[in-house]
């Protein structure tokens, strides 16, 4: 038999992706190293360790006493607040973003700066630090959850109304036709086409934003706009690691359980 | 045609009254007003004080130019620490998504336990694991490298394995059929079907880093986050406008750079 017959024969070679490739890796490479240079890794606390072990230990052996006293600070009102906080701040959002979608769906002009704008426009609102955002509403309304609800609802407004254009753009321009035909007037397009047709859509990615926003919310409480994020940092500060055990495995439960329900509810809308 | 058939032309046909949609709007409703109690919004205080928002926002949007010099530093550590913790967080997934793919590792019992726990690392948000780590590991940089890594594996996992188990499960069989190892398989057949799913992915998780690693240091895990809370402790908001700015630039910048590179990387 011929021997030659069991060798493959080789592989093409496109050189000009290849150096492309090589080219790109370096590149990466090259950014990797200079991001280790300068940075001070040595700076880690002995106790790191141990630091560690008694969080985690804290995990294993929670403060229950702290679960519900119905005083008012502890973990479940802490929890129920923050939802609230989530709730409310995307519901405002939700609205204050509909204007802003129609105004970035690129469908809805003829005129391209008009929709390129408003991208832009909803860019900086998402790229605006959203703690930064919450300090100026307690200035506004004073320090507590309301300002947490504020600076949620004017923060999303930048995803929701993205994800609200997209879904405009997307639309289907049949509908719009129809009702064209039938002598329908704007008003009677946007009532009897666009909005049934965008509903699931908008339900389905407000939901979503509540996923996100429950996150926020339990962050917000670190600059005292309310919710479990203020418990989780004085009990922090104060190294009270079963506390901070318990706290950790509330917000891990409350987002598991306002996952699994938001999902459940946008698997049946679609 | 008679008159009752015409009438019934000219209207709409009436819509089935559906009992769910009339539950679910009241549990909104319901939703609306307990949650309004509970946080005492009050948009009336809103509007009474908006002036006072307004004041901040206007100081701001006169930024201290000079104030570009200093934070530059911390600006570049920003960039550092987002790269890093993308690059520590994104090999941890790459291997932790082969051990959770069913069509990888075929004993249901490892990968459901190890799903269990990158659910539980998904749901903590990324300011409280760099609070977390800044108690554990001291302020500084390298707590808020850690929280962007664990927040990268969260995402890249995720997204990862979901693509690996959508692979075209012909080119394994194939090895299979020649009697090629585990490793084999990985390098041979499944790797240069996903390999660019996941460098969109952690370009993706890079993004989000990018956003994520501006505030961090605001609780003291490195970078601008840092000057951040001094120029707002201060009232300088100048100066914070000026880091804001500074943030939306890199940001959008960023973001662009990254998507761009995503969309000819998917083509």
């Amino acid at each position: 038999m011929d021997t030659n017959m069991k060798k493959l024969p080789p592989r093409p070679v496109d050189m000009q992706k290849r150096i492309l490739h090589w080219g790109l890796a370096i590149i990466t490479i090259a950014l990797i190293a200079w991001s280790c240079t300068g940075m001070d890794f040595g700076g880690i606390k002995a106790t790191a360790g141990q630091i560690a072990g008694a969080i985690f230990n804290g995990i294993f052996h929670p403060d229950w006493s702290y679960i519900y006293n119905g005083s008012g600070e502890d973990l479940v009102s802490q929890l129920w607040q923050t939802v609230c906080i989530a709730f409310l701040g995307t519901f405002i959002s939700a609205i204050i973003s509909l204007p802003f979608a129609f105004w970035a769906a690129h469908t809805k002009h003829k005129k391209w700066y008009v929709s390129r704008t408003g991208k832009i426009v909803l860019a900086i609102i998402r790229s605006f630090p959203e703690i930064v955002l919450a300090l100026m509403f307690i200035k506004a309304v004073g320090p507590g959850s309301a300002a947490g609800v504020l600076a949620l609802g004017f923060h999303s407004v930048g995803m929701l109304a993205k994800l609200f254009s997209e879904a405009i753009e997307n639309l289907d321009d049949g509908p719009n036709e129809a009702v064209t035909a039938v002598g329908g007037s704007k008003t009677n397009i946007t009532m009897f086409s666009t909005l049934p047709n965008l509903m699931p859509a908008l339900i389905s990615n407000t939901l979503y934003r509540f996923d996100v926003s429950i996150r926020s919310a339990s962050i917000l409480g670190l600059v005292g706009a309310g919710g479990i994020g203020y418990p989780l940092i004085i009990a922090l500060q104060y190294r009270q690691w079963n506390r901070v055990g318990i706290i950790l495995l509330g917000i891990i439960i409350m987002v598991i359980v306002i996952d699994w329900i938001s999902g459940m509810i946008r698997k049946k809308l679609v | 045609m008679s008159n009752t058939d015409k009438e019934a032309l000219m209207t709409l046909p009436k819509k089935k009254f559906k009992f769910w949609n009339l539950i679910w709007v009241i549990v909104f409703i319901a939703g609306l007003f307990i949650s309004t109690d509970v946080t005492h919004t009050d948009l009336g205080a809103l509007f009474a004080n908006f002036s006072q928002f307004t004041d901040i926002f206007l100081q701001m949007l006169h930024p201290d130019w000079a104030y570009l010099g200093p934070i530059m530093p911390l600006l570049l550590e920003t960039i550092k620490m987002a790269i890093l913790g993308t690059v520590i967080g994104s090999i941890l997934a790459f291997i932790y998504s082969l051990l959770i793919a069913r069509n990888i590792v075929k004993n249901k019992a490892v990968t459901g336990i190890l799903r269990v726990i990158m659910n539980v690392v998904r749901t903590v948000p990324d300011l409280l694991l760099g609070a977390i780590f800044v108690a554990i590991v001291g302020i500084g940089p390298v707590a808020g490298i850690l929280a962007l890594a664990i927040c990268t594996f969260g995402i890249v996992v995720k997204l990862f394995y979901e693509a690996i188990e959508t692979i075209d499960p012909g080119p394994i069989e194939a090895l299979t059929a020649v009697g090629a190892n585990k490793l084999q398989i990985i390098v041979f057949a499944v790797l240069p079907q996903v390999i660019t799913y996941f460098i969109s992915y952690c370009l993706y998780a890079f993004e989000i880093n990018v956003r994520a690693s501006t505030v961090l240091g605001y609780i003291g895990a490195g970078g601008i986050g840092l000057y951040l809370q001094q120029t707002l402790q201060v009232f300088d908001y100048a100066k914070t406008g000026t880091i804001i700015l500074v943030i939306i630039v890199v940001v959008v910048l960023i973001d662009y750079v990254s998507s761009k590179s995503r969309e000819a990387l998917m083509k």
